[in-house]
This record gives structure tokens, sequence and C-alpha cells, in this order.
């Protein structure tokens, strides 16, 4: 990153957010801050207005590893042909019960 | 973006193949997806101007505040003006998601170097402006909003989704406050009235200019992020609104309003575009007083972003946070902290 300047010297964070008991965090968006603590108010403030959330990631957006967003990048080629890995692969007389 | 540029020629047209295939599909174009330059920066001026708007919008109803006439209206309206913060940060988070850098962004707003919604160059003269903002400026945006939750930019899509939510309580607000004056004293209802008699003709210039004025309209439809043209969104607003302004008892100042059996439509007088263009180029009644307001604004809080800074660095430093397990008193609120890599996800 660059020298922390005035403006731009707060670093990014990664917001998520879990909507209710039960369910995972999801990313909700981006915001800048100085330190976690205060990227967790301002993720209160911002993103949990009207109950959005019970629960609030913050990350910096830096530390994230990534995968390339192209969806016909290779490295997802491998489950591509594993078509033997769904429950529709296997033909069944329709008289089996509970399966 | 060095490895994109390096590409050799016959890449690159099939990274604008792929593009093209995405968009034609209805799919969304994802942050670190190849894009057009012109797309790219096309996106951001649109999501700029929009975050823009959302943050200069706060001043017009900002004015109000100290004078609502009531604790109930004065909760209401600084909720909606803390909303408007809040679909600026949404916007300019997306907007970074292409690049952009926040603080520049905000730098070309106080510098006169990128635009926001003409609507707010008009002022709020009475609390009833309260009320009609709520009604036809967000009525009107929602009507431009609505179809960019399917914008083919994706952070710009999501940000709407949540922005088209929450102007629904700004709209409705505002309509109850015009209602409760409606029933109120004549005094009242002529405030409305007025307030509706100036805001009704700024709003239908939300809808930017008339189809055959609006260049960039046909590539912006191609590419997905603009959905319908400037005039079909104007006519859709003019046909939701004229039964409202019915119900609420207010005439609209137009006296070319009338139905169209023959095209389903109503029929409306034509917009003064000069005085629109006046307005965009600077001359509204309030552009100096919203970009001086937004600078000072801007001013008084660099002392609080130099000072949390220094504190994050001095932190730092001391090796708080930095990368050990952080000290028991810090997290003494929070209680769910994000849980590590390996540790089970308890929350």
């Amino acid at each position: 990153m660059e020298e922390p300047q005035v403006r731009s010297g707060w670093p990014l964070y990664e917001v998520f957010l879990r909507g209710k008991r039960g369910l995972n965090h999801v990313h909700v968006g981006s915001l800048h801050a100085a330190d976690p603590q205060m990227a967790l108010r301002h993720a209160r403030d911002l993103y949990t207005r009207r109950n959005e959330g019970v629960s609030i990631w913050v990350v910096p957006a830096a530390d994230i590893t990534a995968s390339s967003p192209d969806e016909k990048d290779p490295f997802f080629a491998p489950s591509g042909d594993k078509v033997y890995r769904h429950p529709t692969f296997y033909q069944l007389p329709d008289d089996i019960p509970h399966m | 973006m060095v490895a994109m540029a390096a590409l050799p020629e016959d890449g690159a047209g099939e990274l604008q193949d792929h593009f093209d295939q995405t968009i034609g599909h209805g799919r969304r174009i994802e942050p670190r997806d190849w894009m057009p330059d012109a797309y790219r920066a096309s996106m951001i001026r649109q999501i700029a101007q929009h975050a823009h708007s959302e943050i200069i919008g706060m001043q017009p109803e900002g004015n109000w505040i100290t004078r609502a006439p009531s604790l109930r209206r004065k909760a209401i309206l600084i909720a909606k003006v803390q909303d408007e913060a809040g679909h600026g940060m949404y916007l300019y988070s997306a907007a970074e998601t292409l690049g952009a850098d926040r603080a520049d962004l905000t730098a070309k707003l106080i510098g006169g170097r990128q635009k926001y919604s003409s609507i707010f160059n008009y002022p709020t003269l009475t609390y009833a402006d309260v009320g009609v903002i709520g009604w036809l400026v967000d009525g009107a945006a929602i009507c431009n909003q609505v179809p960019l939750c399917r914008s083919s930019y994706g952070p710009y899509g999501r940000a709407m989704v949540r922005i088209c939510k929450e102007e629904s309580f700004h709209q409705r607000q505002g309509y109850e406050l015009l209602l409760t004056m409606m029933h109120g004293s004549a005094a009242q209802r002529a405030m409305v009235q007025d307030a509706t008699d100036r805001f009704w003709w700024p709003s239908l210039m939300m809808f930017g200019p008339p189809d055959d004025q609006s260049p960039n309209t046909a590539q912006s439809m191609a590419w997905g992020i603009k959905r319908h043209t400037n005039d079909e969104l104007r006519q859709r607003f003019v046909d939701m609104t004229v039964p409202q302004a019915e119900k609420l008892g207010v005439t609209l100042p137009d006296p070319e309003l009338s139905w169209n059996a023959g095209r389903g439509h109503y029929d409306f007088g034509s917009v003064d575009w000069d005085e629109f263009m006046a307005v965009v180029k600077g001359n509204g009644p309030c552009n100096a007083q919203r970009i001086a307001r937004r600078r000072e604004a801007d001013d008084e809080g660099a002392w609080v972003r130099e000072a949390a800074a220094a504190h994050a660095a001095k932190r730092g430093a001391r090796g708080v946070r930095g990368g050990g397990e952080p000290p028991r008193e810090q997290g003494g609120s929070g209680g769910d902290r994000p849980p590590g890599p390996t540790r089970k996800d308890a929350a």
C-alpha cells in the first residue's frame, strides 16, 4: 500500500453479515476505516440500519486471496467432467422406495 | 491489468467475445472480469455521479432537521438523511471495485469535475418540500433505479437492490407527510401546492434529456447498464404520479397534462430544457452552495481522519492487532469476533 496519507490512508475492509442465526455470513460490500474496530462500527452503521444482521465480519481487502474471476478458467475444470458426483447420474427403477 | 495489456491481439479479441457473450446472455460482469476500457469508464462515471447525488442529496433535506415540526418528523428525517449517506457509501464501494479511488472521487466532486443530479440544486423553502422531495424526487429516483437493479455490472446492481428497498420508505414517509398537511389548515394545503409547483418540473428533468438528445443511450443499453430510455422512464413516472396527485388533492402545474386513451398514457407539456442545461452547467439556484458545503464538511473532517489514522498507526507500532492474538480488552463490546481459520465457527 502507498504511504498513509490523510485522505486515502484508511485501508479498505470487506464486510460480511450473518442475516440471522442459522445462516452463513455473506459478503455485502466494503468500507474504509482506520482500524478493525472502526471498520466494525462503520459496518454496523452502514449495513445494519434495519436489523439486516446479527453478526458482522470485517476483513482487510488486501488480505483476501481470490481465484481468477473468469468462469472459463481451467481452475474450475476438474469439477466440470465428473457428472458421477451428482445423484442424477444414476439411473434407477422408479419403484425403489425412499431413494 | 498489466497482464491484460500484454495480451496479443487475438487474445484481446477473445476477451471481448467473452464479455459480449456474458452481456448477451444477460449474465453479470463482476469486478475482476475483463471489460472494455470504455465500459469501465462509463460505469465509474455512472456510479460516481449516482454516489455524489446521494451525498449532495443530504443537504436540501438536512436543512430542515433542526426545524422539524415534531420529534416524530425529526426522527424520520434524520433516518432518511442517514440513508442517503448510506446509499452514497454503497455506491462509492461499488465504484471502488472498478479501480476508482473514493478519495479521488470526492476530490472530483468538490473540484466540480464530476456531476450529481440537477434536482439537488433547488432550495427547500418550507417543510412541505421535505414531503414533496420524498414523494416526487424519491418517486422519480425509484423509477430510474428499479431497472438498474438488473444492471450488467454486478456490484452496482446489488447496491441498487439495497437502495431501492430503502427508497420505498423515503417515498412513503413523504407522501404520508403531505397527506397529513392536506388534512390540516388552508395554509398547510397551500404549502403543499407551492412545493409541488416548484418540484414538479425539476423532477421530470431527473430522467435526463429527451431520447433524441441523449447520444449515449444506445451504447448504454447495449451494455446493459441502462434498461429503458429517458423518455420511457419519464412517461412511466408521470403515469404513476398523476393518480397520486389526485388522491392527495394537489394540482400538477402543467395545463397540458391529460389522459390519452389512444396511447394509454398521460400526455404532458414539454420540459424547459434550457433551464435543465443551465442547472447542469452550474447555474442553478444552489449549485455553488451545495459544493461549498460539501467542501466545508470535507475540510472539517480532515482532523478526524488524520487523528484516526495516527491512532491506528500508533497501535500498529505497538503491535496491537498486528497479527498476534488481539488483546482481550479490545473485543469487550463486540463478542462475535470473526473466528480464525482453524477455529470452529461457533457463533
